[in-house]
């Protein structure tokens, strides 16, 4: 039996590496994504005091620490039972959504836009962000490091750091924006929606207008019939920061719509010996493994999750391109993964045009930005979306506030398991009897993991934008017998 | 063998080391666990004098300092009243009994006193037992290191 | 002259640093252009291999971020080492541990009983399933790093040249140190601090002090601290006494106390302990009791004052056996 392993592809709370197995006959007989690293947050968070906790669990991860802040500051207030004033509210709302613009505009040109701007076939040393910039244009590049650099600014006046922010505390935020600052991120936020715009016209130009693109994102090896999840607001439409989680079955019915604190009662993780990270599932259905369809507990919770679990954006471009989407892809639910990067690009316009209309908000620049808790600490859940997946913080504290227990599920776990199904069935599908594993192959297998953007964190973000991809094929006695690299 | 704690005594040099010699001049019996180090003042001993006490080996700490009111420098051991209960509360959140850390005045006339505190803090540490960090067996592993020079 | 040739690496890190380095915008571009960059897992194509294959002391400089957590890390600080001529402690997790070290404050043994045990909502089957390092699948064995009971800083796994704290390091302190590498200049001795002061956070803190005595103190949630005071004198465990400074006060800034990232201030072996020696003189009272009730306000003291840097501490992690 063969042994093909993929080290390190990058990280996710740590590194990842894919293992394939190929059975005597050169087939495809199993494969295993394994998360290497466990931090232990969970346990040493206990015993610290409660506020602290949106200033400690951003370093689960410096790409998306503005998800940790948030997810845990609406846990603090749950656990206060505070009620943010309005303006705290929107400022909250105001960094989250110019981060979501940010992390998906990066996403985009820099990881997963790649495979298609450029091309799927193009040579894996042209599929970057400076691959893209040969084919869109040069000033792509200076739009992205301007959209970078601007989103980063409105970060950092609202947040304290433009990483790891520091300003959300139980009850509200602690400090205000004076209308000066107000008036540079109107500027900043109006740059934003141009930019969702024009990274709207670049999907359409290139991907969209090539039919092999669009019959490769409908392609059965990029499909899985599973269920989606998706934070929603009290119109059912995509919310990041606030609402309820709806769950929609893969034949587009809602199975759940939960507030955070029933979160136990919808979701379970289940454990498998040969890796760190724990595979969520939807209680109510039940874990059977890693198998698809509507007996299964397996859900996603992406850009196109979110889609799919709602009924429609709240903002006018957003929502005609979320249209398009769906009449384009053969209607609700999508299930072709790579749809996920058109659903990204809807969501950038979206949190763009978000984050505009909070700027023009007139309670943005309020001075009562802040609660000051007065009841009891008990426990809460906070839950937001990450660009990554739904993000669940579940604090427990003593009548001082100090931790005696904390749960998390962080967004790309909640992929965990469609990552390895849909890397298996890209390995199945390419990788047949007799073939040999070329640098080809590994990209399409590739391109399975990174529709999902599952936080391999700075991957994400690099500037060329790839991740070490090295395979490794191994006979049944251990011997090195072929290796794949990329150069 | 039985059980012999290594007890570090900072000693401010004004009162309590006086107070130390006094005893020995005296001929009072002491236990012999305690390795004095004098200090000017109760408050000349930093915090971090005392980690490393316990980071080195010792099975408890003794800080001695004069009267309240006596200080020479005034203030110094109403730095010492605040810090070492302070201390204390550090330690045991470190996972080290607080009765290993104590905080005594004992003036230069004092040498009986000297030698009962000493006497009962010696028998009290002998009830703890040894203290075993794992600091000790970080340190202590080959190819480890107890670098902490580079922020000095 | 050839370029100096440039690694970068993550060990047990959020990622956060790495984004640090590309937070310098578009100068990014002219560390590309100024360095050979040799091995930069996030952004490029090499491999552990490629790296082993290196001649030894082939790295000039090697930016290593990410505490030392389990048995890959610990394997590839002591393959980078042997490649690097100048080995650098890069951002809090690799020069002190960092917020992962806070893991030293419990074991190994309870982080796995939680995660894979007693948390609310995983499902324990058998008594519990536990990731082993070694697993037996139908097709092969497959094999995951071992997990450490004790996290440790870089320099405390293998010799390091120079320090950059922060957690993330600022940006425009990383373009700092880049540009006087670049510059050409000699390097500054060994054990050397690059990228931040010579004082403490407070000097650069912008908030007024006037030497207050407290007889309160309180949790950042409880009050709305004055826009302009220092907060410590409000009466808010502030870190910045016991913090280098060079990020720029940014939290006080923000109105948030500082948490100590940028670790301890010259001559200062144990944040902890200089945290204590600020607080014990700043504290008004005389009385064991007053003194007791003031202090008991002070809530965690370990998780606050060795925030980023309990592994690097003088006791390293808490000990679960004398008060368990
Ligand atoms: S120092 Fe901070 S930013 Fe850098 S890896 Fe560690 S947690 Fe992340
Ligand atoms: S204690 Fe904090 S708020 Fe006060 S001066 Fe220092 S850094 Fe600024
Ligand atoms: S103020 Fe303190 S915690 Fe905040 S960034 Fe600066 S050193 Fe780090
Ligand atoms: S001089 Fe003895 S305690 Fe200050």
């Amino acid at each position: 039996m063969k042994h093909i392993k993929i080290d390190p592809i990058t990280r996710l709370e740590g590194h990842g590496k894919i293992d394939i197995f190929l059975n005597d006959a050169g087939e495809v007989a199993n494969t295993y994504f394994q998360i290497p690293e466990l931090r232990g947050f969970e346990q040493f968070c206990v015993g610290r005091p409660v506020e602290e906790m949106p200033r400690i669990t951003t370093r689960i991860c410096g790409v998306c620490p503005e998800a940790h802040h948030m997810a845990s500051v609406k846990a603090c207030d749950a656990v206060f039972h505070v009620e943010v004033p309005p303006t705290g509210k929107k400022l909250r709302q105001l960094l989250y959504n110019t981060f979501y613009a940010g992390d998906h505009t990066l996403h985009f040109y820099a990881l997963g836009g790649p495979d298609f701007v450029v091309g799927p076939d193009a040579p894996a040393a042209e599929r970057n962000i400076l691959g893209v910039v040969k084919k869109v244009g040069l000033e792509v590049g200076g739009k992205v490091i301007e959209m970078r650099k601007r989103t980063q600014e409105v970060i950092k006046m609202i947040g304290g750091k433009q990483t790891h922010q520091v300003t959300s505390l139980p009850g509200g935020i602690s400090k205000g924006i004076t209308e000066e600052e107000r008036k540079q991120i109107e500027q900043h936020c109006i740059w934003f929606v141009e930019f969702g715009k024009f990274t709207q016209q670049v999907f359409n130009d290139i991907v969209l207008k090539n039919k092999a693109y669009v019959d490769l994102i409908l392609s059965d090896s990029y499909n899985l019939k599973i269920y989606s999840m998706g934070l929603v607001d009290e119109k059912n439409r995509v919310n990041f920061y606030d609402g309820k989680v709806r769950v929609k079955d893969p034949d587009g019915n809602e199975l759940v719509k939960y507030s955070p604190n029933e979160y136990l009662e919808n979701v379970a993780e289940h454990v498998e010996p040969w890796t760190y990270l724990k595979f969520p599932f939807l209680k109510k259905v039940g874990w059977k493994g890693f198998v698809e369809g509507k007996q299964s507990g397996i859900y996603h919770a992406t850009p196109l999750s979110r889609l799919n679990a709602a009924d429609g954006m709240p903002t006018p471009l957003a929502q005609a391109e979320y249209e398009k989407m769906y009449s384009t892809l053969g209607g609700k639910p999508v299930h072709a993964m790579l749809a996920t990067h058109w659903a990204r690009i809807i969501e950038l316009l979206s949190a763009a045009e978000m984050a505009l209309d909070l700027a023009r908000d007139p309670e943005i620049t309020g001075t009562h930005f802040r609660n000051i808790p007065t009841a009891t600490p008990t426990e809460g859940v906070g839950i937001v979306e990450a660009p990554r997946g739904t993000l669940t913080h579940h604090y427990t504290t003593d009548e001082k506030g100090i931790l005696t227990k904390v749960n998390l599920i962080v967004g790309t776990t909640n992929n965990y398991a469609p990552i390895s199904m849909s890397i298996g069935k890209a390995a199945r599908g390419l990788i047949k009897r007799g073939t040999e594993v070329s640098d080809g192959v590994l990209n399409m297998i590739e391109m399975a993991f990174r529709s999902y953007d599952p936080c391999f964190g700075c991957a994400t973000h690099a500037f060329t934008g790839r991740h070490a991809l090295e395979v490794r094929i191994f006979d049944s006695s251990g011997e090195l017998v072929q290796k794949v690299t990329r150069s | 063998m039985a059980f012999e704690p290594k007890i570090v005594g900072f000693l401010c040099n004004w009162c309590s080391y006086t107070g130390a010699d006094l005893a020995g001049v005296s001929r009072i019996k002491s236990a012999p666990n305690m390795r004095i180090i004098r200090t000017m003042c109760s408050g000349r001993v930093d915090p971090a004098f005392i980690l490393k006490a316990f980071q080195l080996g010792a099975d408890g700490v003794v800080v001695m300092g004069c009267h309240l009111g006596d200080c020479h420098y005034q203030e110094g051991n109403y730095k010492t009243i605040r810090r070492i209960p302070f201390l204390k509360k550090l330690i045991e959140q470190f996972g080290i009994d607080p009765r290993r850390l104590r905080l005594e005045w004992v003036s230069a006339s004092e040498g009986d006193r000297f030698a009962e505190v000493v006497n009962e803090f010696t028998q009290e540490m002998r009830t703890l037992g040894p203290l075993k960090l794992p600091v000790h067996e970080l340190m202590g592993k080959n190819g480890e290191r107890a670098k902490h020079a580079v922020h000095e | 002259m050839a370029k100096p040739r440039l690694a970068l690496y993550w060990a047990a890190s959020c990622g956060g640093c790495e984004i640090a380095v590309l937070d310098v915008q578009e100068k990014i571009l002219d560390i590309a252009n100024a360095f050979d960059i040799v091995f930069w897992p996030v952004a490029m194509d090499f491999k552990y291999d490629d790296v082993r294959r290196m001649d030894d002391k082939s790295i000039d400089i090697c930016l290593f971020n990410g505490a030392i957590r389990n048995s890959e890390n610990n394997e590839i600080a002591e393959l980078l080492r042997k490649k690097s001529k100048v080995l650098v402690a890069f951002g809090s997790c690799s020069m002190e541990g960092g917020i992962p070290g806070l893991a030293n404050l419990t074991t190994k043994d309870d982080i796995l009983k939680f995660v894979y045990k007693d948390s609310p909502s995983t499902v324990s089957t058998n008594g519990g399933t536990y990731p082993q390092t070694h697993t037996k699948m139908p097709e092969g064995e497959i094999e995951i790093p071992e997990m450490w009971d004790t996290v440790k800083s870089l320099d405390q796994v293998v010799d390091v040249e120079y320090y950059i704290p922060g957690c993330p390091p600022q940006p425009e302190q990383i373009w700092n140190v880049v540009s006087y590498i670049l510059s050409g200049q000699p390097l500054p001795p060994s054990g050397a601090i690059l990228g931040a002061g010579e004082k403490s956070c407070c000097d650069e803190c912008t908030r007024t002090k006037s030497e207050k005595k407290l007889k309160q103190f309180y949790r950042p949630f409880e009050i709305q601290a004055k826009p302009d005071e220092c907060l410590l004198e409000q009466g808010i465990v502030c870190m910045g006494p016991a913090t280098r400074d060079g990020c720029g006060a940014l939290c006080p800034k923000a109105g948030m106390p500082c948490r100590g990232c940028y670790g301890p201030p010259p001559n200062v072996s144990d944040q902890g302990a200089k945290m204590i020696s600020a607080l014990s003189s700043v504290i008004d009272a005389h009385e064991a009791d007053e003194i007791d009730r003031i202090l008991n306000q002070i809530a965690d003291p370990i998780g606050t004052f060795y925030r980023f840097s309990l592994a690097h501490s003088l006791l390293r992690r808490v000990d679960k056996h004398e008060t368990h």
